[in-house]
């Protein structure tokens, strides 16, 4: 059997709930996976053993937190198959095919603004717990829906509420300027935003890093069939110096970002520095 | 295991091509090969079929490429690809050749670039047959049209057959024709060595809250369980018009649907999207068949294959 492949049976599926929005949030926990070698900003391929032919594609879900408790996955319902996670149940075997992709940078040193959208809070849950500096940590995050649907409540509780803020998304333009002074407050203290949301969301991560000069990486969204870098459904342009052909950015890359190529997203990412992909 | 129930002879012009197991995996749904290594034993597998290689690097389609469908998928990858050099220098060297019959799918915009392709793959040791990808639903320029019609189906076989020396060459059909045996027919009589069958289905999906399609390409190639009793259909036909081997594709998920193509008439098939439902997929089809045979008491699958009886009722008044 691979390292990367296992059968865990569920322990735990936890519904997220207001009186007026149910059936949409859910934290999954499965049980412990014994990974030596997880970094936060990770994902793994989930499907539940009992899926047949008729159920195409494993879910990508960013792993949230594992520890000898378990290992936490924090999802929606938000087509079919979430639809079809959500019903499984404790004693049900899930293979989990993970760790994958690549991870979220730790400079212990460096104030480090964790920018959550909605279910992008799940991977800095994580980040949070293994940060060997977490005096250093802060966290924006951004939501559409009542704090309870989400795993928010643990994560302030755990870093603190002052490290904590939360927006209410619905009002975009207010939203969009607060991620922008968040994150210009960056850049005189050589700090690092690292994001994980919606599309929308990343884009303007992008932009107002590289606009105040701030290191920053954003976690991409895309539908995986295989998640290992076999089918070339997820892939996502590298920004390539014109004049050396390699990548823009000035940070380590995998191969496949030097190249003119479309580059798989499940392998070479899901976490990306902002200056080295084009949306 | 025990090797010879499970092991297939496709009798072929230059000799026979000896699979340990019926079990390939399809053309750009197990990358080069490489990337599944790490799930499971290569060299378990009847042989394995490379993502389609192009003379030069192809960079594939705009996203998104692929969306998933009710027992299936569509995709519209546009056929990405290092190229054949980057494929020689990159891939083929990390494959456990000596064990693994690993077969090379080859796509070009003309026969001429097909006959360069299979010249440049003729004399490669150790590929074990090349596979022309005269079907893709995916690219703007030849692909499928060189599949729907019969005279430059026959033309492309005929180019890549000249140029690729003794390397045994299968033609991979289309379903998205009128009539499956006459491109068939013309493959053969193009000196085609074997045809494996069937490409995806084109297809369609939207995003109805959207209101765009739900692929950039707007059409993809339709694969995946969904597919499996159009492909069998195809086998079957295909069997029945042709004197050369059929490989079958489409929908493989389990044991048996390996056993209900070698049914119909193939000689083996290939595992694709499935491999999607987990990389481990695959390696595990071979104990699974062995496990089924033992059930449905079938010795061997050699002389199982294409036992299909149909029963002889012609009319309802018959009956
Ligand atoms: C690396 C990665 C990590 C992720 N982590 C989480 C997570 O922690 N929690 C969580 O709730 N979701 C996460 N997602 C998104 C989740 O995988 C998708 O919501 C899920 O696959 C949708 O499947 P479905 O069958 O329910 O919906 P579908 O019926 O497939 O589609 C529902 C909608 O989602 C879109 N969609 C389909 N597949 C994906 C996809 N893979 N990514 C994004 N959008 C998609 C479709 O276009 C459609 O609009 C992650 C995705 C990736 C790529
Ligand atoms: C993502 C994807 C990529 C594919 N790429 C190729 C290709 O490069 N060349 C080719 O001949 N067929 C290609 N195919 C078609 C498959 O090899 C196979 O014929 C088809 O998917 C039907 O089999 P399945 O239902 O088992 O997937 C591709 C299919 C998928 C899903
Ligand atoms: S999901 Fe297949 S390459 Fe990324």
């Amino acid at each position: 059997m691979s390292d990367r492949i296992h059968t865990l049976k569920v322990l735990d599926m936890v519904p997220h709930e207001t009186a007026t929005i149910k059936n949409r949030f859910y934290e999954l926990r499965l049980e412990p996976p014994g990974w030596s070698n997880w970094s936060p900003g990770q994902f793994a391929m989930l499907r539940p053993a009992a899926w047949g032919g008729e159920q195409t594609w494993s879910k990508p879900i960013s792993i949230c937190s594992v520890n000898d408790k378990g290992l936490v996955f924090f999802f929606q319902v938000s087509g079919h198959g979430t639809r079809r996670l959500a019903q499984v149940r404790p004693g049900d075997d899930m293979i989990v095919v993970g760790p994958l992709g690549s991870k979220f940078a730790v400079y212990p040193d460096r104030p480090t603004l964790m920018l959550a959208g909605g279910m992008g809070l799940a991977p800095f849950v994580g980040y949070s717990e293994a940060h060997p500096n977490p005096g250093n940590l802060k966290l924006l995050f951004g939501h559409r829906l009542p704090l309870e649907c989400y795993l928010y409540p643990a994560c302030a509780c755990k870093l603190g509420e002052r490290t904590c803020r939360h927006e209410n998304m619905n009002d975009e333009e207010s939203f969009m300027a607060v991620l922008e002074e968040n994150i210009a407050a960056l850049a005189p203290v050589n700090g690092l935003a690292l994001a994980c949301g919606p599309g929308h969301f990343l884009r303007k991560v992008q932009e107002f890093s590289l606009k105040h000069g701030v290191d920053a990486q954003v976690s991409l969204e895309s539908r995986m069939a295989c998640g290992i870098g076999a089918c070339l459904g997820c892939v996502v342009k590298p920004l390539l110096d014109e004049a050396t052909g390699k990548n823009r950015s000035s940070k380590p890359q995998p191969k496949s970002m030097h190249q003119d190529m479309p580059a798989p997203v499940c392998a070479c990412g899901p976490v990306f520095w902002v200056d080295s992909f084009k949306f | 295991m025990d090797d010879n129930k499970m092991q297939m002879t496709i009798p072929l012009k230059s000799g026979d091509l000896v699979l340990k197991n019926p079990v390939l995996t399809a053309s750009g749904t197990f990358g080069y090969g490489v990337e599944f290594s790490r799930y499971g034993d290569l060299t378990g597998l009847g042989g394995i079929v490379t993502k389609g290689l192009s003379l030069k690097p192809m960079k594939g389609n705009p996203q998104p490429r692929i969306v998933e469908t009710a027992a299936g998928m569509l995709n519209a990858i546009g056929l990405q690809n290092w190229g054949v050099e980057g494929f020689l220098e990159n891939y083929l060297p990390k494959l456990p050749l000596e064990q693994l019959p690993v077969i090379v799918n080859i796509y070009a915009h003309s026969p001429e670039d097909f006959s360069s392709l299979a010249a440049r793959l003729s004399n490669v040791p150790g590929i074990a047959a090349l596979e022309v990808n005269i079907s893709c639903p995916n690219v703007a320029c030849g692909g499928l049209l060189f599949g729907q019609d019969p005279k430059m189906a026959f033309e492309v076989t005929r180019a890549v057959k000249q140029a690729s020396g003794n390397l045994p060459v299968m033609v991979k059909l289309s379903p998205n024709v009128t009539s499956i045996t006459e491109i068939a027919l013309a493959c053969e009589e193009g000196g085609a060595d074997m045809l494996s069958c069937i490409n995806t289905l084109t297809g369609m999906a939207v995003d109805l809250k959207g209101r765009r399609p739900a692929l950039a390409n707007v059409v993809g190639g339709l694969s995946g369980p969904a597919i499996k009793p159009v492909a069998l259909r195809c086998v079957w036909q295909v069997a029945n018009a042709v004197k050369i081997p059929v490989i079958g594709i489409g929908g493989v998920y389990c044991a048996d649907d390996i056993l209900e193509f070698l049914l119909v008439g193939a000689y083996a098939v290939q595992v694709g999207t499935a491999n999607f439902h987990r990389p481990n997929k695959a390696f595990e089809l071979p104990a699974e068949l062995e496990a089924r045979m033992k059930k449905l008491k079938i010795e061997n699958l050699q002389s199982f294959r294409g036992t299909l009886q149909i029963p002889d009722i012609k009319s309802w008044d018959e009956m």
